[in-house]
């Protein structure tokens, strides 16, 4: 049959391959991302773990499941549904056929279908495709657990190694199905397994027999297809989450500013891989302290930070009220300090393993007093590194305690990395009082132009001062409660806050003549950049304006708000952008779209609602 | 170069007159000079209270914090430049109520801080409520009954937690207060020194017993290691062991000599009888016990970070960013 089959031109797909926690979906996940990738297709990747610790093997609850968007062009998200979905067992089908578009292809392993796995699962009977109403033609069935004992017989292993190659096999069929090259997953292999030349021969044998059947049996698929690469950006890559990405931010602004890098933290859901990160580079002399909770997370990182580090702390939401105290000192005492701030799902512990944009508010004003503080919102897994490096380089030249807000979607995401080179970074020059000040400085003397202060680390002869929590004297540097200079002192504070620059808000898509503006922050930017492609496609005017820099704004934000006839802001809350948009922009009143379910938004939903204002 | 306590010296204090941190700040002073580190390699970090205000009156750099995380900020700052001197000072309500968790954590930990506990069993700043250190029964205006709670003795929450140093003094003895300091800078840790101080407007006369040299000499004994644990007007008491716990002596009675009294042994690593001696107190027929009454060597938390980060720098093969990005699975895309 392999004469007749047809070779179909994709834009784009995606591919989520579930099993077991422990059927290795996330590396053959992985794999396939890493070898379309290398082809120059863009991805977008997105792991989803089970809530259980340890599931029983087999069980519902122990599902893991891994998504990989691939596109010609670029692509934003990890995709809403699936156009081929893996299920390695019962549960996985039963768990996960509800991400699959309509018409999907489905691979199953037949082998872990039996009576035991279909109870485990909870299918009533055997005919476990008409419960769920699958249409057999769209199934691959393929007993992959026999084909891979088979096709290591003669390797010397035993059975339990064998099994563990199965997420393999899956693999190679799907190579097979969107027509890739499989050496590139064979190298992957080598380098991965370089110590285990067993291991890798096995995998490699397997992907190829995975390959082989699709090639040779395709009963079930009529099409092989292909993602052709437009727009090829030539460069060295890794895959990276956002976590991962944000730790490597805050490793290369330490490194570009010359300062050692300190974190305080205290372990958190969905903030802990940037502790874990960190932790591992040594090395590089990066400190981590897992400290007894988050306050002294934060605060001793400002401790840090006042002996001349770049004082960091990570955290989610619920971290965030207890570290507010301490950053507000941080306020007060003008010190550089970045708190990370990964969100989840609240109010309280409300849901740590999902996703939100519920803490805008408590980031902009959750402190007591008049406490300005800039605050940075990354909108992709990769964009986690660049903002880390905004946050700290502006924490460090305005000496001021910054707010880097991700989210649980875009900090556990993933998408092909461009290897950065530090040396096209900007340099992170930190305010350090000029040695000519010797004998006149005090603690709050400022550069006149930008108001920031100057930072004399300890271990300098001759400026020896003290910084604390209550007000000073903008002069002396000494304890006042005069009420002039408090007023003062609290303008100073946010004129500095103000004077900061960041770049303009850009605005994508039909940006002269949109009917309809669409406004985001942060880590919605996939879905959204996604949504304005749809309606573009369809003949619709829309744009797309995502704010990265939320405190200070941009300062074209209002002219940009004020030019299209409809705008609405999207997040993943009540409305605490547009409420903030609207405090600092004048006459400004957008539609809303707010969805608080702890997921990231569905493409397909934002449409709808977006054409219902167009419409409207 | 020789220093006197003139260069550690700033400003005007403004506590009460009367107040027991006049006199410890003259004695930190001393013993700064003594120790001989300069002002600028030294870092005071105070929470808040009365006593907090203490770093305003230091020529070094200082830093006035917030409530109860003067520990936590001076670990962050000891950590991150373990070249800094770090003095921590806290009252008895910023480093035992809302700081009771970082005290016995930094305690845990062993980072090399002089932790300073001004205990004048009262809170000052805030106008006279009871503090954890204020004994069951103690009316205050947070308590006009009277308080149905027990008191934290702050040598057993630092022995609990692992402490590897502990010394008390009383604020109007210098000389004492000078020797405690410089014990506590020279032993390498966590190195608590508690202060039994005065609050002459809400809570006077509350270390009455101790506070004067006449009463020190009657109701206090000064420990040291490895001399024999005795005490009185004329020397005339000694400590002994007996069952479990400790006993009052006189020597030459029951023929007893000066053999036969305890010897303190401050660098021993079973704390209990150092304990015991911390515990002591005059309402019990025991003396309180001045001086280092624990001094054990121990591995530092900062120092043993320093070591683990050059450990590993010697093991791996990335020492900057760009080798960092090489450690991961790379492709390559080509036009």
């Amino acid at each position: 049959m392999a004469e007749k089959l047809e070779m179909k031109e994709l834009a784009e797909v995606v591919v989520r391959f579930s099993g077991d926690s422990g059927d290795g979906m996330q590396l053959a996940g992985n794999i396939f991302s890493t070898v379309s990738a290398t082809v120059g297709n863009s991805i977008s990747t997105f792991p989803d773990y089970p809530a259980d610790i340890r599931a029983p093997q087999g069980s519902l609850t122990g599902v893991s499941g891994f998504q990989v968007h691939i596109g010609a062009s670029m692509v934003y998200t990890p995709g809403d549904k699936c156009d081929v979905l893996v299920a390695m067992n019962a549960a996985a089908l039963k768990t996960q056929y509800k991400y699959a578009k309509p018409g999907a292809a489905i691979i199953i392993d037949t082998d872990s279908f039996g009576p035991a796995d279909l109870k485990k699962a909870a299918f009533a009977t055997e005919d476990y495709l008409g419960e769920m109403g699958i249409d057999p033609d769209r199934v691959i069935a393929c007993p992959i657990t026999q084909m891979v004992k088979d096709c290591l017989a003669d390797s010397g292993m035993d059975v339990k190694a064998m099994l563990k190659c199965r997420n393999m096999f899956a693999l190679g069929l799907v190579c097979w199905l969107f027509d890739r090259d499989l050496n590139i997953a064979f190298n992957f292999l080598k380098e991965k397994f370089a110590k285990k030349a067993g291991v890798a021969e096995a995998n490699i044998k397997v992907i190829q027999a995975g390959y082989d059947y699709g090639h040779n049996t395709h009963s079930s698929v009529a099409n092989v297809y292909r993602i052709e690469t437009k727009n090829k950006v030539p460069g060295r890559y890794m895959d990276i989450t956002g976590n991962k990405a944000t730790a490597y931010g805050f490793i290369a602004a330490a490194e570009k500013a010359g300062l050692k890098l300190y974190l305080g933290s205290y372990p958190i859901t969905p903030a802990t891989d940037v502790l874990h990160e960190l932790s591992k580079h040594k090395s590089l002399g990066v400190t981590t302290v897992q400290c007894e909770d988050e306050i002294a997370g934060c605060a001793s990182a400002v401790g840090a930070s006042f002996a001349g580090a770049l004082g960091v702390t990570s955290t989610s939401g619920p971290g965030i009220c207890l570290k507010s105290e301490a950053m507000n000192l941080a306020v007060i005492m003008e010190l550089p300090l970045v708190v990370l701030d990964v969100q989840r799902g609240g109010p309280a512990t409300g849901l740590p393993t999902k996703s939100e944009q519920t803490d805008l508010l408590q980031a902009l004003f959750g402190r007591n007093g008049e406490s300005p503080m800039p605050v940075i919102a990354a909108t992709s897994p990769t964009d986690c590194f660049d903002a880390a490096y905004a946050a700290s380089k502006m924490a460090l030249e305005h000496m001021t305690p910054v707010i880097l807000m991700t989210d649980a979607y875009v900090a556990n995401g993933s998408a092909a990395f461009k290897l950065p080179d530090l040396a096209e970074y900007p340099a992170i020059n930190p305010p350090y009082v000029p040695e000519e000040l010797k004998g006149q400085w005090t603690p709050y003397l400022r550069n006149p132009e930008t108001g920031v202060r100057y930072w004399a680390v300890p271990g300098r002869e001759g400026f020896q001062h003290i910084l604390g929590g209550l007000e000073k004297d903008n002069k002396t540097g000494a304890i006042s409660t005069d009420p002039e200079n408090h007023n003062l002192m609290t303008h100073l504070r946010q004129e500095k806050i103000d004077k900061i620059q960041v770049p303009d808000l850009e605005v994508l898509g039909d940006k002269d003549d949109a009917d309809l503006l669409i406004v985001g922050f942060g880590g919605t930017y996939g879905h959204l950049h996604a949504a304005m492609d749809e309606l573009r496609a369809a003949g619709k005017k829309v744009a797309l304006a995502q704010f990265k820099y939320i405190n200070p704004l941009p300062k074209n934000t209002a002219a940009v708000l004020g030019k299209y006839k409809k705008v609405v802001v999207a997040e993943q809350n009540m409305g605490q952008l547009a409420g903030w948009l609207r405090m600092k922009v004048d006459n400004f009143v957008p539609e809303q779209f707010n969805q608080v379910k702890g997921q990231p938004f569905v493409v397909s939903e934002l449409v709808e609602a977006f054409n219902a204002i167009i419409n409207k | 170069m020789a220093y006197t306590a003139q260069d550690f010296k700033k400003g005007q204090p403004r506590w009460c007159p009367g107040c027991g941190d006049h006199f410890f700040l003259s004695s930190l002073h001393k013993a700064m000079a003594e120790i001989g580190v300069e002002s600028w390699n030294t870092a005071v970090i105070s929470g808040i209270g009365c006593s907090s205000r203490l770093p305003h009156y230091m020529a070094t750099y200082g830093m006035n914090t917030i409530h109860g995380r003067a520990a936590a900020i001076a670990t962050g700052c000891k950590v991150a430049n373990p070249n800094l001197t770090v003095w921590q000072v806290s009252g008895d309500g910023d480093g035992l109520a809302i700081g009771g968790n970082h005290f016995i954590h930094a305690n845990r930990r062993n980072i090399n801080l002089n932790m300073i506990l001004l205990n004048n069993r009262i809170y000052g700043l805030t106008k006279g409520q009871y503090s954890p250190t204020s004994p069951r029964g103690f009316v205050s205006k947070s308590s006009p009954y009277g308080t149905v709670e027990d008191p934290f003795r702050p040598a057993e929450l630092c022995f609990g937690a692992r402490g590897h140093f502990f010394a008390r003094s009383v604020a109007t003895d210098a000389p004492g207060t000078v020797e405690i300091l410089k014990a506590a800078y020279n032993h390498k840790g966590a190195a608590v020194c508690e202060i039994l101080q005065n609050c002459v407007i809400f809570n006077n006369g509350t270390h009455d017993a101790v506070y004067s040299k006449e009463g020190r000499a009657k109701n206090a004994i000064y420990v040291e290691h490895g001399k024999p644990l005795i005490f009185g007007e004329n020397d005339e008491f000694g400590l002994m062991q007996e069952g479990f716990g400790l006993k009052v002596v006189k020597i030459g009675e029951n023929g007893i000599t000066e053999k036969d009294i305890l010897v303190h042994d401050a660098h021993c690593e079973d704390n209990t009888l150092q304990l015991k001696l911390a515990l002591m107190g005059n309402g019990d027929g025991f003396p309180v016990a001045l001086g280092v009454i624990r001094d054990v060597d121990a591995p530092t938390y900062d120092d043993c970070v320093t070591a683990q980060i050059e450990e590993v720098k010697a093991q791996k093969k990335y020492h900057n960013f760009a080798e960092l990005l090489e450690t991961n699975d790379i492709w390559e895309v080509t036009e």
